[in-house]
């Protein structure tokens, strides 16, 4: 079987069963994807498919071949990462950092998705041609992408702040005290 | 808790005439207790972008060559025997390596047990996979290891068992009349009298007496336990999600029956603890199918072995009674209650501590009691005791300051102690009126309608609530540090610690530059590791200033080594340790700060590429001499949905009083991930547990919920930032405390709001209609 993963093609004899999730994790030793329940419940193993986001723990291998996935290793590198990785640290939107890279990965799907329109529950127009992604929105579609540390305020901020046009600095993190 | 007692004797032998009191008031404090050139900065992760690339490395993500995978079929009864057992199917399904159930696993000793065996990490003591005996639904029977996991899961699958059942205690209600006391709590009386506090209370002007609920709850920890496990001859590898590296080292030894020596536990990032990543069943059962199989072994729970193979927090049934007199002062405080815990594990459940430290009374009857059930054992979870605790006791403060007609802020300020109301020690550091100060300005307190009911927005019914957090400050001992200082101005700093989210490389690299004097981009500090020396465990907020303690020794140790180093050419000659001070880089006179030395040209002219000190952390003395407690203030505004019952929290603040802040930025989101993990005790967690055959009945993150992103609100987070002058660097431990009194503050605004006073958790739509 052929997979064309983070621009890369890969080629590999599988088990039927194996999921897209153990595929990344075992085979190829992708383990930036990470494995939180392994029933479509966590959004641990979200990675983009064609741009969109999946849980890779409920998509068979098998199902895609010669389709582009992109990895949380695709997105960005520790020496260069993407402006939302960056933006993670800066507004410390992780603590344990195993939901991280499923955060991150489902909120650059959610960031298209919500540019072509796709509405969430928490939509008032259904009809628009573009979703103003409010502090709501946020928080409604990034719902299923848990995180038991709790770092659910710095990841809707990382978010915010990856989106807000220019400067390309960090933003001023918010005085938290005293 | 052994190791509390452990504490205590150790204090004990140091002074053994000691009185309270009497010994370290005496200490002078930490000398850096105020120093902020790298404490209290906020520095970003040092291993953010690591995290961030997915780059952190987790314990089922270790390549190794020739690694196979394991599965787990888990028992489908609570109490009996295994009848038929019938592994051919599995054995001969393709792929299969090993089939392994008590019948052909090797001989092993029982693991010792966390709190009871000064080597456990084990949360049960019971004996893993030794015979056909039956002791909890969801208890591991067999293990199938194979080539590949899909192969191993089949497999597991095809294993046919037949259990002979026995009868089995399981229910709470059923078993309550039979509740006794357990010999201790933590090291602590399980019970505490002071007066007859039952007739204060029958006595008092205004009296509250009510039951409080609290369910079982589970850790759900994003990354589900995971070993990765090799041997070499004798020696065995392991690769684990751990808070305790050593302790499971020498659990795992002590199974084995081999030397500590032979055991490496490595841990360097785990994907969230909360008090759940202990030595479980699954460590012993990878590594003894690892020797089996002569492979290494990956065992990786699924979610669903989460839930039935590691424990959660128990069960509660609490009474809080509350006697007060005409002037706002307490005339007897009852706080008892019962938990259900196992006949192999030590986890009480320490529901009654916040009372014992929190409020003036003149009489006081605190008291628990425990049921054996048959369960997976019962473990301690993020602020044990205390998280649920306070829920009973500060909605029972809440519920009398209604009946006297006070506000609660101001009620609790009129129940304030001087000292600690049971054990009668000074406090080390207090200050929670002031933290109820702060919060209820920054929340706008005072705005508060004290009339339930009375604000509303369309369908939507808005209340707030207030109530009290608290946490001991623990100080772990036998904890030890070691400093490698290099020729090129920077240092390693070693110690076997954990991290599992709280910043552990950010927030100890920042204590150890400033105790060396060094910039923190020159200070490394390495853990996760047994192979370093010995750290504590990641458990009661202790790890912080268990490093502190141990740093700081081993900094005493390497001054000496240092001016001894130095010699009489350098303008540090002739200076005693207690003169010098770590500043620039170097050492510094203290009374002249032109007579320096920095740390290159003292061991440059040496001709030393690198000066070691190791040194252990004395004991926590300041533990018995003071009560050490941190404190808070959670202010919460939520709205109920008048028609659908639905709570949304929408404000909050907590105010707390923890000591100093090392590290604002990843201190808040400690504060925030506790009070999160509180929203859901309020409002959605529950582990439903099935009284007729012991299965828990939830065992996934769909069906046990934990707030999601629409279920968090922005958290304010505030503290007082008062250093606590007998702790080390006037720190306190903060992972625990934010969890404490959400439930109360939740429960008291939903009350606010609708008029209902829920006293069992979680406060679900169904309560509310
Ligand atoms: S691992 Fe795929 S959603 Fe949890
Ligand atoms: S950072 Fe630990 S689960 Fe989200």
């Amino acid at each position: 079987m052929r997979f064309i993963i983070n621009g890369q093609s890969v080629e590999r004899a599988l088990d039927a069963r194996t999921s897209l999730l153990d595929l990344l994790r075992d085979h190829l030793h992708l383990t930036g994807t990470k494995k939180g329940c392994n029933q479509g419940a966590c959004g641990a193993c979200t990675v983009l498919v064609e741009g969109e986001r999946i849980n890779a723990c409920l998509a068979l291998a098998v199902q895609y071949q010669e389709r582009p996935i992109t990895t949380i290793e695709g997105l960005g590198e520790e020496v260069a990462l993407h402006p939302l990785q960056r933006a993670f640290i800066e507004h410390d939107g992780f603590q344990c950092g195993y939901c991280t890279p499923g955060q991150i990965c489902s909120a650059v799907g959610m960031m298209a998705e919500a540019g072509r329109g796709v509405p969430s529950a928490v939509t008032a127009d259904l009809d628009g041609d573009s979703v103003d992604l409010t502090h709501d929105e946020l928080r409604e579609r990034m719902s299923g992408n848990l995180c038991r540390c709790g770092a659910h305020n710095g990841i809707i901020e990382a978010i915010q702040a990856a989106m807000a046009p220019a400067p390309a600095q960090a933003a001023p993190v918010k005085e938290d005290a005293r | 808790m052994s190791l509390i007692r452990d504490a205590i004797d150790a204090v004990r032998r140091l002074v053994p005439e000691a009185l309270p009191g009497a010994l370290p008031s005496e200490a002078p404090p930490d000398p850096l207790i105020d120093a902020r050139r790298v404490i209290g900065t906020p520095l970003s992760r040092v291993d953010g972008p690591l995290k961030v690339a997915g780059k952190a490395r987790f314990a089922a993500e270790v390549p190794l060559d020739g690694l196979v995978y394991a599965a787990l079929r888990y028992s489908a009864v609570a109490r009996g025997r295994i009848a038929v057992l019938d592994t051919a199917a599995a054995e001969a399904a393709p792929g299969v390596l090993l089939v392994m159930t008590h019948r052909n696993a090797p001989r092993l000793s029982p693991p010792p047990l966390m709190m009871a065996d000064p080597r456990g990490a084990a949360a049960s003591s019971l004996p893993v996979m030794q015979d056909a005996t039956i002791r909890w639904n969801g208890e591991p029977v067999a293990l199938v290891v194979a080539a590949t996991q899909e192969q191993a899961e089949h497999a597991a699958s095809l294993i046919r068992i037949d259990y002979e059942a026995e009868a089995a205690a399981l229910s709470f209600d059923a078993a309550k009349p039979h509740a006794a006391p357990p010999g201790d709590i933590l090291g602590e009386p399980t019970t505490i009298k002071v007066g007859d506090a039952e007739a204060a209370v029958a006595g008092a002007a205004f009296r509250v007496d009510r039951i409080y609920r609290t369910p079982r709850h589970n850790h759900c920890a994003i990354e589900p336990h995971a070993v990765t496990v090799a041997w070499e001859g004798d020696s065995l590898t392991i690769h684990d999600a751990t808070q305790m590296v050593h302790l499971t080292r020498s659990t795992m030894a002590a199974v084995f029956g081999i030397a500590e020596e032979q055991v490496r536990v490595l841990s360097p990032f785990v994907g969230g603890g909360f008090g759940n990543k202990a030595v479980w069943n699954h460590h012993v059962l990878a590594a003894a199918a690892a020797r089996m199989v002569n492979r290494p072994v990956r065992l990786a729970l699924s979610r669903e072995g989460v839930f039935r193979a590691t424990g959660g927090r128990t069960l509660t049934e609490q009474r809080v009674a509350l006697g007060a007199k005409a002037d706002g002062t307490l005339a007897g405080l009852i706080h008892s209650g019962v938990t259900g815990i196992t006949s192999h594990n030590q986890c009480p459940e320490q529901f009654s501590f916040p009372a014992r430290h929190l409020y003036a009374a003149d009489s006081f009857l605190i008291t628990q009691s425990a049921v054996e059930l048959d369960m997976v054992a019962n473990t301690f979870m993020r602020a044990p005791g205390e998280s649920i605790g306070t829920f009973a006791l500060e909605s029972a403060i809440d519920e009398l300051a209604e009946t006297m007609g006070l506000d609660p802020v101001e009620l609790r300020r009129r129940l304030e102690p001087e000292r600690d109301p049971t054990s009668g020690l000074a406090f080390s550091s207090r200050h929670l009126v002031e933290a109820y100060r702060r919060g209820a300005e920054r929340f706008g307190w005072d705005r508060r309608n004290p009339t339930p009911r009375a604000r509303r927005d369309g369908d939507w019914l808005i209340g707030q609530g207030v109530a009290t957090a608290t946490y001991p400050y623990y100080r772990m001992p036998g904890g030890e540090a070691r400093i490698r200082l290099r020729a090129d101005g920077h240092a390693v700093v070693q110690m076997a610690a954990h991290e599992m989210g709280m910043g552990t490389a950010t927030v100890q690299a920042q204590q150890a530059a400033e105790r060396l004097g060094l910039p923190v981009e020159r200070v490394t500090f390495e853990y996760g590791d047994s192979a370093l020396p010995r750290g504590t465990l990641a458990g009661g907020s202790s790890q912080s200033a268990s490093i502190a303690a141990a740093v700081a020794a081993a900094q005493a140790v390497l001054v000496e080594q240092l001016l001894r180093l130095a010699g009489n050419d350098s303008p540090l000659a002739g200076l005693k340790p207690a003169e010098v001070e770590a500043r620039d880089g170097g050492l510094c006179y203290r009374d002249d700060p032109r007579r320096c030395e920095s740390y290159a040209s003292i061991l440059r002219r040496a001709g030393q590429d690198e000066l070691v000190a190791e040194a252990a952390a004395p004991p926590p003395a300041e533990t018995q001499a003071y009560s050490m407690h941190s404190y808070g203030a959670q202010f919460c505004e939520l709205r109920v949905n008048a028609v659908t019952g639905e709570t949304r929290v929408t404000r909050w603040v907590g105010s707390f009083n923890t000591g100093r802040i090392l590290n604002p930025k990843t201190a808040a989101s400690q504060f925030r991930g506790g009070i999160i993990m509180g929203l859901g005790l309020a409002l959605t967690e529950e582990t439903l547990f099935d009284e007729r055959t012991g299965r828990i009945m939830n065992p996934s993150l769909a069906d046990y919920h934990v707030p999601v992103h629409l279920d968090v609100p922005e958290i304010d987070v505030i503290w007082n930032d008062i250093p606590d002058p007998h702790s080390p660097l006037g720190l306190h431990g903060i992972g625990e405390i934010g969890i404490t009194g959400v439930g109360a503050a939740v429960a008291n605004a939903v009350h606010n709001a609708t008029g209902i006073r829920v006293r069992e958790l979680p406060i679900t739509l169904d309560k509310l209609l």
